[in-house]
């Protein structure tokens, strides 16, 4: 993205059509529920559809979901430092986002445990496309992709628990995994804060 | 009378718009790349992750890509992937199929869904995205 891309108070037509183009072509048009809430239509903005887990087992299983992706950021995250490819200050940084990583799979195993879950074992061995990561950019974009992918997993968790205290504690973790994707699009030279709604 | 109608007529442009979504025909698969970073904490187009691998994802049963331990809720869900199940399916995982391990409330936006699911098809057809050994499976 240039820099005239992230123009944002200008308000000529053009502008306004070219921030549109931008939001779409990122995918970040607002949703139906935040169109639902600006206009005040609370019944759909509430969602009727959808289904709230109906016991602590199924939150337990939403939670061991949640906790895989955690263990597999963190294993990202080492093959990124481990790749010689981070310059010293980026290194820095990959190794303080895994340990976040790490404290969130450390809290979501310990919230398991404390449901009377079962924590799922950790696979073997985890597929990344080693092949493809050349540079530094290419390892900030696979983690970037990672971080992004990691906002939506939450924010599409928050709304199923059963238990409310556990929708808390997931958008808690949703906000340092989105501000973790901000400073990797910042490092990748993007628009750091590409929109306004995410989901 | 009149007034008594006005709530009805409130819900009309929705409801066309509903109808038009549903009619039309094929999604904009460009669009639906960036609706797809939705799913990467789970999911890679060519391998397993968390989630299954979804090259070859329509014409696959659910729950049969080989080398994934689905939930017994998938596994026998006995159904196949297709514009019409993937559809039901995005828009709320864990009420179309409960006991899903897809702990995710859903893509609510019908179009979004849509250019989701073009996406997808047209990432199968494409041996960069989805080289033959993976995609294949699906026939
Ligand atoms: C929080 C992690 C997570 C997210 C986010 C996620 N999925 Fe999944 N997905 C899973 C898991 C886990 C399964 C296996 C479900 C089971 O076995 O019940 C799955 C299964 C599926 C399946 C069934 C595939 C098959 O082989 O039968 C489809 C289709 C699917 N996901 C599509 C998507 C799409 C599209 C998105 C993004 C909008 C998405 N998922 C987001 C974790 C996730």
């Amino acid at each position: 993205m240039t820099a005239e891309q992230t123009h944002r108070y200008r308000s000529d037509a053009s502008a306004t059509s070219r921030r549109r183009f931008i939001f779409n072509s990122l995918g970040m048009t607002l949703s139906a529920t935040a169109v639902a809430l600006l206009s005040g239509r609370t019944e759909l903005a509430r969602g009727a559809g959808t289904h709230t887990a109906q016991s602590p087992a199924e939150d337990v299983q939403i939670l061991n979901t949640a906790l895989a992706a955690e263990r597999e950021a963190v294993a990202a995250y080492q093959l990124g430092a481990e790749s010689t490819l981070l310059t010293p200050p980026v290194l820095k940084v990959a190794i303080q986002f895994q340990g976040h990583h790490r404290e969130h799979a450390d809290a979501l195993a310990a919230t398991i445990a404390k449901l009377g879950g079962e924590v799922a074992t950790p696979p073997a061995s985890y597929a990344f496309p080693v092949e493809t990561l050349h540079n530094q950019a290419d390892v900030l974009n696979f983690a970037a992709g990672l971080e992004r992918g990691a906002v939506s997993a939450y924010a599409g968790a928050i709304p199923l628990f059963a238990n409310r205290d556990l929708s808390n504690a997931a958008a808690s973790i949703l906000a340092d995994e989105a501000m973790h994707w901000a400073i990797l699009r910042q490092a990748l030279g993007l628009d750091p804060v590409p929109g306004a709604f995410f989901s | 009378m009149i007034r008594r109608r006005r709530p009805h007529l409130r819900w009309l442009p929705v409801l066309l718009c509903a109808g038009v979504a549903s009619a039309a025909p094929a999604g904009d698969p460009i669009r639906g790349a960036s609706i797809y970073q939705r799913c990467l904490a789970c999911h890679a187009l060519s391998y397993h992750r968390v989630g299954p691998k979804h090259c070859g994802l329509l014409g696959r049963r659910a729950g049969r890509a080989p080398g994934y331990e689905y939930s017994a809720a998938m596994r026998d869900a006995g159904f196949t992937w297709s514009q019409q199940t993937l559809d039901a399916f995005l828009a709320a995982p864990t009420q179309y199929l409960p006991g899903t391990s897809m702990g995710y409330a859903g893509v609510r936006d019908a179009r979004d869904r849509r250019d989701l699911i073009a996406f997808i098809a047209g990432a199968s057809r494409d041996t960069a995205r989805c080289p033959p050994a993976q995609g294949s499976e699906a026939q």
